[in-house]
């Protein structure tokens, strides 16, 4: 089974997010390790870019993998302060820690997002 | 079809070496057991094994089965030497393609054919239908067989080294040909030297209750060589690089082995060399005094071919992305596509109209809302020794 911190709050979409979630906080992205599995080896991510404004539920990049590609969707709205370059030639810190080195952004979030999952929600969607 | 999920005779070797398993045409087979990449590189540099116990084994036994199968099939199976192995069609009256296959000839008056594992009822269903008049049965055996692949180009002595007595007799073995061995343990099986990876490599058909004896065999014979289980990805992008067409992807009912580029396995026979009519015949000849027509005139032409895509960027296109023009219309599509492990840029196969097939021909692709620049290249792109 893949592991699923508890201390992170899980979109159904398969992104993390760690972080005070309240107004004007900075919280960091990423996606799972489950998310993570399921693509296999990462080898192109398309980063946001700092500055951007990103919303909840829509897409601000795009992970690629041999087997497959997947949209990354924002759990939360605000704005782009922090991108995780070191994807850029090392897209595999992906997979080889989705919780920590593998981060994807940070934004610093304009209101409190809603629809989070705690992982123990999050675990029962992936079951 | 039926909505059980199948499982391999090998299921449970997989469980324990932690694969991740998805539903597969109504199997659950392993897609990766470490890493898509480190399973592909493994086959083009060592080797790896393959579990393709998912895929279809039907037998066509009797003293007509070389013309039934003739007439079946798009190819001429009665020219199969026995011991010899056959990559062929299964093709419907109007052309399109019901299934690809490979056809062993195991006796006179016996022959083995492997479907995909998606067609495989659809194919015994069709044949059945052809079997009208001729004198000739058919046996579906896939429940009782597994099929397990050892490719890469350290496959040769893996193999031999799994032999009891023998390993003479794979050394000797010529592409696309086959033999019965007997494995350590007295296991019986029949290996073939085919494959679908682009490598060199074999293809063991064992009983269902000795594949996993033979699984941890080729692990075992095959570690100080590097071998490692491997998933259908890293098949799909092995075959990808190796130009292979995949049923479902660059064939279907709606394609005709011309479009794909493999009129060569349609055989009309010469004055010489006469053949009878077969199913799809008129059809297939049509479609290919069209393409030859379409040929003579391109710009003309409506007719679309399979090509090879070669991207600069990063983003693969994938199967199903639209080919299109500068003002955006769509031309062609892609059929499959991946960033290529062993050419580290995103590699495609797609339809696109005759216009366009020249190599070297800049296309653009929609890839998820952007335009990327690919460029025709001749098929296939990796070669083996090359």
């Amino acid at each position: 089974m893949a592991n699923v911190p508890d201390e992170l709050q899980y979109s159904e979409e398969h992104e993390w997010v760690s972080g005070e979630l309240t107004e004007d906080s900075v919280v960091t992205v990423g996606i799972t390790e489950h998310a993570a599995d399921a693509l296999g080896d990462i080898v192109y991510v398309e980063l946001p870019t700092v500055g951007d404004t990103v919303s909840a539920g829509e897409v601000c990049g795009e992970l690629e993998s041999t087997k497959a590609v997947s949209e990354l969707y924002s759990p939360v709205s605000g704005e782009v302060v922090a991108v995780n370059e070191e994807l850029s030639d090392s897209p595999e810190l992906i997979g080889q820690d989705a919780y920590g080195e593998g981060w994807i952004y940070k934004a610093r979030i304009s209101e409190v997002p809603k629809g989070l999952l705690d992982s123990e929600a999050y675990s029962a969607i992936t079951e | 079809m039926t909505s059980e999920t199948l499982r391999s005779p090998l299921h449970d070797e997989h469980v324990a070496l932690g694969a991740t398993l998805v539903d597969f045409a109504g199997w659950e087979m392993p897609v990766r057991y470490s890493g898509d990449i480190a399973e592909h590189r493994a086959v083009r540099a060592g080797a790896g094994l393959f579990d393709l116990s998912h895929m279809g084994e039907i037998l066509v036994r009797g003293a007509e089965a070389d013309a039934f199968l003739d007439d079946a099939l798009v190819g001429r199976m009665s020219a199969i030497p026995l011991g010899g192995a056959k990559y062929t069609m299964l093709c419907a009256a109007d052309g399109g393609v019901i299934d690809d296959l490979i056809v062993y000839r195991r006796d006179l008056d016996h022959f083995m054919i492997v479907a995909n594992a998606a067609n495989k009822d659809v194919v015994l269903a069709e044949l059945d239908e052809r079997l009208e008049g001729f004198d000739a049965e058919l046996d579906d055996i896939s429940a009782d067989i597994a099929l397990i692949a050892v490719q890469g180009p350290l496959a040769e002595g893996i193999v031999s080294r799994m032999t009891e007595r023998g390993a003479d007799d794979i050394v000797a073995m010529r592409y696309y040909s086959f033999g019965t061995v007997v494995l350590e343990g007295g296991i019986h099986a029949f290996v073939a030297r085919t494959g679908y990876t682009g490598e060199d490599g074999f293809e063991l058909f064992v009983g269902a209750d000795e594949a996993a004896a033979v699984w941890r065999l080729a692990l075992s014979e095959g570690a100080a060589d590097g071998i490692i289980p491997c998933g259908l990805s890293s098949r799909d992008t092995l075959r990808l690089e190796a130009g292979m067409p995949l049923y479902g992807h660059e064939l279907t009912r709606d394609t005709t082995p011309f479009d794909a580029g493999l009129g060569r396995v349609v055989v009309f026979g010469t004055e010489k060399s006469p053949r009878g009519d077969f199913v799809g015949r008129a059809a297939l000849e049509a479609a290919r005094d069209a393409r030859k027509a379409a040929r003579a005139e391109p710009s003309a032409a409506s007719a679309r071919t399979l090509v090879g895509l070669v991207g600069d960027g990063r983003r693969a296109a994938r199967a199903g992305y639209a080919v299109v023009d500068e003002a955006g219309a769509q031309v062609g599509e892609v059929t499959s596509g991946a960033p290529s492990p062993t050419m580290g840029r995103p590699i495609a196969m797609a339809y696109v109209p005759l216009a366009l097939a020249a190599d070297g021909t800049e296309v653009l692709i929609d890839v998820r809302g952007r335009r990327e620049s690919m460029t025709v290249t001749a098929l296939p792109f990796y070669k083996r020794g090359a």
